[in-house]
């Protein structure tokens, strides 16, 4: 009787294992598929899709990065002038708002709170046509600013009510302390509020550039030219453009993942926290 | 002193509210008022026509076909995001030592760009070389042409499902850790075993993350768009469509700017809808226990 409990106990724990194992492979096999492809020629691909390269060639990484009308190399500047831009644009507003909703009482504090939750359930599709005919009609247009603007305003309720939470947990005490000693509200932010909420900050930051760095719509709707768009939509376009070059679609589905790959090994509790934070987010 | 303050609060207030102002709520009136008009290929001329557009929706077979891949996708998020996350996050709980391996792998398709996910998946599922067709020669079958009319819908599904699992995962297994272990020690001592452990103790201890977590899915729905853009781009023959793809090639391929503002209008009555009839279910049900 022992026995065939404890026989069964250690089934249980295979079968555990078993479910664990197979859907982590779900995640591992066809990411290792496409980075093992990349190094193959594209008759390579095609006559066996899993077989390893004869020899490792980086030639498909050398075409994407200086195809003349897709190049990935100059997608990368892009992405990293309109993500960045959008982090700093977006901390630097939602910041200031935040401080002023989350450290200041007045009376209309209240209806400030409640316009921001109601933002959070209008989807960026709503608001996109009207969007595309205000951004064509700006001096923006045509620029990077063209997309970031955008995407700041797409991200400013969520980050505002995040900030305003933390900055209201915060105690009175210092503000109180540095005020009655004539610190103007300005200097309360940058020396006291802003320091002590920069894991919030932080939090904030690394959300807003991984969803600006992986958002297609947004970029493929108010910036048309090809040579200021991101790598999403760059990639977006490889299928089409590059037609049987399997290898080369290969290794952009790659060069996409890296950066990402590189800031989840580098922090990923943050990334986590991040975006499990923006899990409302609209 | 106060005004000065008051003055102070609403100057740092100030850029937030005109980008939020011009980029958010006056679209959303100008959308609703695009959606009463015959207004093509973003010219200066709209016509208002009223209700038109909605009474064209309602007879439209695509809307009813997207309608119909929302609920589809709808049931594959409630069975695999919610449904199978719940249980390989009760099973990692007793697994102590590798337990951070499991939600690293997990976690990192929410990472990667959606767009580098469907594009992976289209070639995943290429006829001459794709893995899908490796794995079904493997295990004895034919090679097949995956994508058509009848099956373009599931498979275009199956990777937006797929790369969620793992953020409720994490969401769960949050909730477990903040479980008292107290519970658990009593019920051991009553000699429970891990399966009713599971159903009486970790589930009903995890109601309200349960809760919020079936609301987000669900409204989360509506807000598909890149992978079915990248796997199908709705077709073949719209059989894929989802709300969020027709409105944007109505828009931006079609031109026909009044009917796919009426769609988007569609979106937010349905997500709203959906999310507070939810709410209130699922809450409903939190007071009879």
């Amino acid at each position: 009787m022992h026995e065939a409990g404890k026989g069964k106990e250690l089934a249980a724990r295979i079968l555990k294992y078993i479910i664990l194992i197979f859907w982590a492979l779900t995640t591992i096999i066809p990411l290792l598929w496409v980075l093992v492809n990349s190094f193959k020629t594209s008759e390579e691909i095609v006559k066996n899709g899993v077989a390893l390269p004869a020899a490792i060639q980086f030639n498909n990484y050398k075409t994407i990065m200086s195809y003349p009308d897709l190049s990935m190399s100059r997608a990368f500047i892009n992405s990293f002038i309109i993500s960045g831009s959008v982090v700093l644009g977006v901390v630097l507003i939602a910041g200031l708002a935040a401080f002023s909703l989350g450290r200041f009482r007045f009376k209309w504090t209240k209806y400030a709170d409640a316009v921001l939750i109601a933002c959070l359930l209008v989807p960026s599709f709503a608001t996109m046509i009207p969007n595309f005919v205000t951004i064509s009609k700006l001096p923006v247009r045509g620029t990077h600013a063209a997309a970031v603007i955008p995407q700041i305003a797409g991200n400013l309720c969520f980050s505002i009510t995040l900030l305003t939470g933390f900055m209201r947990s915060l105690p009175d005490e210092l503000d109180e302390a540095a005020i009655i000693d004539g610190a103007s509200p300005f200097y309360v932010l940058t020396h006291i509020t802003m320091p002590l909420s920069r894991p919030m900050f932080a939090t904030v930051g690394i959300m807003v550039f991984i969803w600006s760095y992986n958002d297609l719509l947004t970029s493929m709707v108010y910036l048309s030219q090809r040579s200021k768009q991101p790598v999403c939509v760059i990639l977006s376009m490889v299928s089409n453009m590059f037609g049987t070059d399997y290898g080369s679609m290969m290794a952009a589905i790659i060069v996409t993942i890296v950066p990402l790959l590189v800031l989840y090994v580098i922090s990923q509790e943050q990334v986590i926290k991040g975006l499990t934070a923006g899990a409302v987010k609209g | 002193m106060k005004a000065k303050r008051q003055r102070t609060a609403l100057l740092f207030l100030l850029p937030a509210v005109v980008l939020l102002l011009c980029f958010m709520i006056y679209p959303l009136g100008k959308t609703i008022y695009y959606s009463f008009t015959a207004w093509y290929n973003f010219s200066a001329v709209q016509t208002f026509i009223g209700l038109e557009n909605y009474k064209d929706l309602i007879r439209d077979p695509v809307v009813k076909t997207a309608l119909r891949n929302t609920a589809i996708l709808m049931a594959g998020v409630l069975l695999f995001q919610i449904g199978f996350a719940l249980i390989l996050a009760i099973l990692v709980d007793g697994v102590r030592h590798c337990f951070k391996f499991f939600r690293t792998i997990y976690f990192f398709p929410i990472v990667i760009s959606a767009t580098a996910i469907g594009l992976m998946f289209t070639l995943i599922y290429k006829y001459e070389y794709g893995l899908l067709n490796y794995f079904i020669t493997l295990f004895g079958g034919e090679k097949q042409v995956w994508i058509n009319e009848k099956t373009s819908i599931y498979l275009a599904l199956i990777p937006v499902v797929w790369q969620y699992v793992g953020f409720y995962f994490v969401i769960f297994l949050t909730g477990i850790s903040n479980i008292s272990s107290d519970i658990y020690e009593s019920a051991m001592l009553d000699g429970i075993r891990p399966v009713q452990k599971a159903v009486y103790i970790t589930v009903p201890m995890l109601r309200s993350v349960l809760t919020s977590s079936i609301v987000l899915v669900v409204s989360g729905c509506f807000k598909v768009f890149d992978i079915i853009f990248m796997v199908t781009n709705g077709g073949p023959l719209d059989s894929s469509q989802l709300l969020s793809t027709y409105m944007y090639q109505k828009a931006f391929a079609r031109g026909n700017g009044g009917y796919a503002s009426s769609i988007a209008i569609v979106m937010i009555v349905l997500g709203v809808a959906v999310t507070s009839v939810l709410r209130k279910m699922l809450q409903g049900g939190e007071e009879d226990a």
